[in-house]
């Protein structure tokens, strides 16, 4: 039963959405149980969520299945977790922020800046020597722009970790016992 | 009048102070936090406290007082302490409560919080933190508690606020004692011991992210009844959560109604009482030959809150090939961990069994009892032919371990409790102690603590006290290495008046460690050789434990032969004014068996050197099994199914 390590290079990526406490530690207590059973997370990103009471974790990794049951029931039986659903793809809206620092001078402004255009993303900051691009989008989307900058020379790059909600009106949050939700 | 969010109620370190939160709880007596501290423990009913005071606990400690409500039991190592709670726990079915100080006071904590956690002991353990102006300066006894137990309990708490102390107390204590019960830590700093706030009780406590499941869904309990029906060789495989979940009563219902052999971890030794025909004894490892060998034969598998430890299951691949699985258990995450169940019931133990013998018994009202005769012919002839078994005389004329226990269960009042260290002397102590009461075996199990001993049967004593009026006597059989890493706990044990008895099963070495030397390390006896017990004119031996009692104010003996410990159990027997230790040296190269390798398929048990029972098919009852009036087809898809899986273990 028990597979270790918990991510391999062929394992399926997963999107753990998870509702915890918002207050000191919960974080680290979060982390310890994924690394304990090397669980390579791929990214993950916190913030408050529209209760000021309860954060938001989304974690995306490559894991198989079997341990990332074991791992949701561990989370579970921390006392800090509110809820926790493993997201799925078609059913849910998952973005990412990027930034991109590009060397591009006079010579290839131009092409980079055609790159931009299509992608519908945005030049934040030009100086003779570079470009740095934001670019917001689903996985494959980043991926893809990337692909096609990393000929000019990526200088800086920096990925938010990706977010995502479920499609449809409802919340995550409306599960959790004692839910106050008002004024969505 | 504002009152806190829910969630909110307690940050760790406030980020800005707040002007609102003194203002907003005016009800109640105005104390300190230390106050309110001690008088929650009060409020909670808490009776018995072990601890060891210090600088950053001292405000709590000078509340402590000759009126004060519970009885406090000072130990002389906050790990002593720790174990003294857990045995306190394990007897008595209540929580068990530690006051330590901060920095080494809560880091020798760890230890028994982690025992406490792999065994599900419910523990209060309180330390002492540093003001919260030093967190994080590195000042003097300062540790990151909670940052360093995350990993080993239930939950842990960092208090800052003295307000929040009753409130986190209550908490607490009901996280320890419900659901699956466990070890927290409540780390409360000066600031908050100090501190002013208002008490009041009861505490209405804020858990939204804790909901344990006890009570069983209605349609997996009709599947698990379906399976019994459905089979012809089940087995009930009783672990720690039954005892934990009280659940003695209810198992032996389930095996009367089934008719079902019951076979136990470590932990739950004595659940169903040894004399019960039913009770195999315990499996796995070094358990009976009878209890691993129907495991890995049976057709259903009954998990009764146990967690398949690789101690029992061996090579998980290979354990109890052929059956189905029902997985009974108040932990979600145990369900499906190392094994996945066909049936899987999450609830508290009692409940599920309540529920699930009712279920069975409007079945059985209908279709009547399926008949396990051919297995239970099988099993008995397991039981008869591999009985447990040893060697009374040794080559060197010392005592025969197992024989000394042995004794010591013949010679017992039936109400003893039992405590054991770690090591080859726990093992014997599970194998050969006749246990005839629940909550009467403590020891060790999930992470084999050696030094556990000593303090848990102090822990134990305070418990005999309290609630049977010190009328069950508590038994310590201990290692003479196991005993040595908590022996300071003789001077607790004789001046907080806890009479316990103690069985050193001396050999000079450490004895498990020793076996596995010889077994699997080609007799290299490296550094295993403690040279305690006597002295001789050739070698010097440190420590004589006669008089290490002596100096502790106990009574020691030492006994050599047969007739010696004979007269000095008896003896030990009749003196309940303080402790007694007996010396007993034993054979030295002495093992356990039953013995299945670390790792290996329960298939290989090794019933003693040479002799592999189930590897060979030894089966001698097979004839009378496939002719009996069970299905055919049933029988001969396990027996294929068994010769399979030993053909792969051959291979290997």
């Amino acid at each position: 039963m028990a597979i270790y390590p918990a991510s391999t290079p062929h394992s399926e990526r997963h999107t753990l959405s998870v509702l915890v406490e918002n207050r000191p530690g919960v974080l680290a207590r979060i982390a310890g149980l994924f690394a304990r059973r090397a669980f390579n997370i791929n990214s993950l990103s916190v913030s408050p969520t529209e209760r000021p009471d309860i954060s938001r974790v989304t974690v995306t990794a490559d894991v198989e299945q079997v341990p990332l049951e074991q791992i949701i029931k561990q989370l579970n039986k921390l006392l800090h977790v509110l809820k926790i659903v493993d997201l799925d793809n078609t059913d849910a809206v998952e973005r990412e922020l990027v930034l991109i620092k590009v060397a591009a001078n006079e010579t290839n402004r131009s092409d980079v800046l055609e790159i931009v255009r299509l992608f519908r993303v945005r030049v934040v900051d030009v100086h003779p020597e570079s470009l740095t691009i934001e670019a917001t989008g689903a996985e494959g989307k980043i991926d893809a722009l990337l692909g096609l900058l990393h000929d000019y020379g990526i200088i800086e790059l920096v990925r938010s970790g990706a977010v995502a909600v479920t499609r449809g009106p409802h919340a995550l949050s409306e599960k959790v016992v004692g839910s106050e939700i008002r004024g969505r | 009048m504002v009152s806190p969010t829910p969630l909110q109620a307690f940050s760790g370190v406030q980020k800005a102070p707040t002007k609102t939160s003194k203002q907003t709880l005016v009800d109640g007596e105005k104390m300190t936090g230390a106050q309110a501290l001690i008088r929650a423990l009060e409020d909670l009913g808490v009776q018995d406290v072990f601890g060891i005071p210090g600088g950053a606990i001292l405000p709590v400690y000078h509340q402590i007082h000759d009126d004060t409500k519970f009885r406090f039991v000072l130990m002389r190592h906050e790990q002593g302490a720790g174990h003294a709670a857990e045995g306190y726990a394990v007897a008595t079915g209540r929580v068990g409560v530690c006051i330590v100080t901060s920095g080494p006071g809560a880091t020798n904590m760890v230890t028994p919080i982690a025992d406490a956690n792999m065994d599900s002991v419910p523990l209060v353990v309180i330390s002492g933190q540093v003001g919260i102006d030093s967190i994080g300066t590195d000042a003097f006894q300062e540790a990151d508690t909670v940052g360093i137990t995350y990993p080993v309990v239930k939950h842990s708490y960092l208090v800052t606020d003295a307000q929040d102390i009753p409130r986190v107390l209550a908490e607490a204590h009901y996280i320890a004692r419900s659901g699956r019960p466990g070890p927290v830590v409540v780390d409360v700093s000066k600031t908050a011991q100090v501190g002013e706030m208002y008490y009041s009780w009861p505490q209405k406590m804020i858990l939204p992210g804790y909901n344990p499941t006890t009570k069983p869904h209605g349609h997996v309990l009709r599947e698990a009844a379906k399976l019994f029906e459905q089979s012809y060789r089940p087995v009930l495989y009783v672990g720690g959560g039954a005892m934990r979940s009280n659940a003695g009563a209810q198992v032996k219902e389930l095996a009367d109604l089934t008719d079902s052999p019951i076979v136990t971890t470590l932990p739950a030794r004595g659940i169903v009482p040894d004399s019960d025909p039913k009770v195999l004894g315990m499996l796995g490892m070094h358990g009976t030959l009878a209890a691993t060998a129907a495991t890995q034969k049976c057709d259903l598998l009954v998990a009764i809150g146990a967690r398949f430890d690789d101690r029992v299951t061996g090579k998980m691949d290979a354990f109890a090939p052929a059956a189905r699985v029902i997985h009974i258990d108040i932990d979600p995450a145990e369900i499906g961990k190392r094994r996945q169940p066909d049936v899987p019931i999450v609830g508290d133990v009692a409940e599920v069994l309540d529920a699930l013998n009712a279920e069975i018994k409007r079945g059985q009202a209908i279709r009547g009892a399926t008949n396990l005769k051919p297995w239970w012919n099988l099993i008995n002839s397991w039981r008869e032919k591999y009985p447990m078994k040893y060697d009374e005389e040794t080559p060197d004329g010392t005592l025969s371990p197992q024989w000394v226990v042995e004794e010591l269960s013949r010679q017992a009042a039936p109400s003893t409790i039992w405590v054991s260290g770690v090591g080859q002397h726990q093992m014997w102590a599970s194998q050969l102690i006749d246990f005839e009461n629940p909550h009467s075996w403590i020891s060790s199990g999930g992470l084999g603590t050696m030094g556990f001993g000593l303090p848990a049967a102090i822990g134990a004593r305070v418990g005999s006290a309290r609630d049977f009026g010190g009328k069950k006597p508590v038994w310590l059989i201990d290692g003479d290495g196991s005993f040595q890493m908590t022996s300071e706990e003789l001077a607790a044990a004789f001046i907080d008046n806890a009479p316990v008895k103690i069985a050193i099963l001396n050999n000079s070495v450490y004895g498990m460690v020793r076996q596995w030397q010889t077994l699997f390390y080609d007799k290299h006896y490296s550094q295993t050789s403690i040279q305690d017990g006597e002295n001789t004119e050739d070698i010097v031996n440190v420590p004589d434990f006669v008089k290490l009692a002596e100096a502790y104010s106990c009574v020691g003996i030492r006994a050599t032969t047969q007739d010696e410990a004979k007269a000095a159990i008896k003896r030990a027997n009749e003196i309940n004014d303080r402790p007694v230790l007996i010396d007993f040296r034993v054979y030295k190269d002495a093992m356990v068996w039953p013995m299945v390798a670390a790792g290996q398929s329960n298939d290989t048990v090794t019933y003693k050197p040479g002799v592999q029972p189930l590897l060979h098919n030894d089966t001698t009852d097979s004839g009378s099994d496939s002719g009996a009036d069970e299905p055919q087809n049933d029988t001969d898809h396990a027996a294929v199914a068994d010769g399979a899986t030993a053909a792969e273990q051959s291979k290997e």
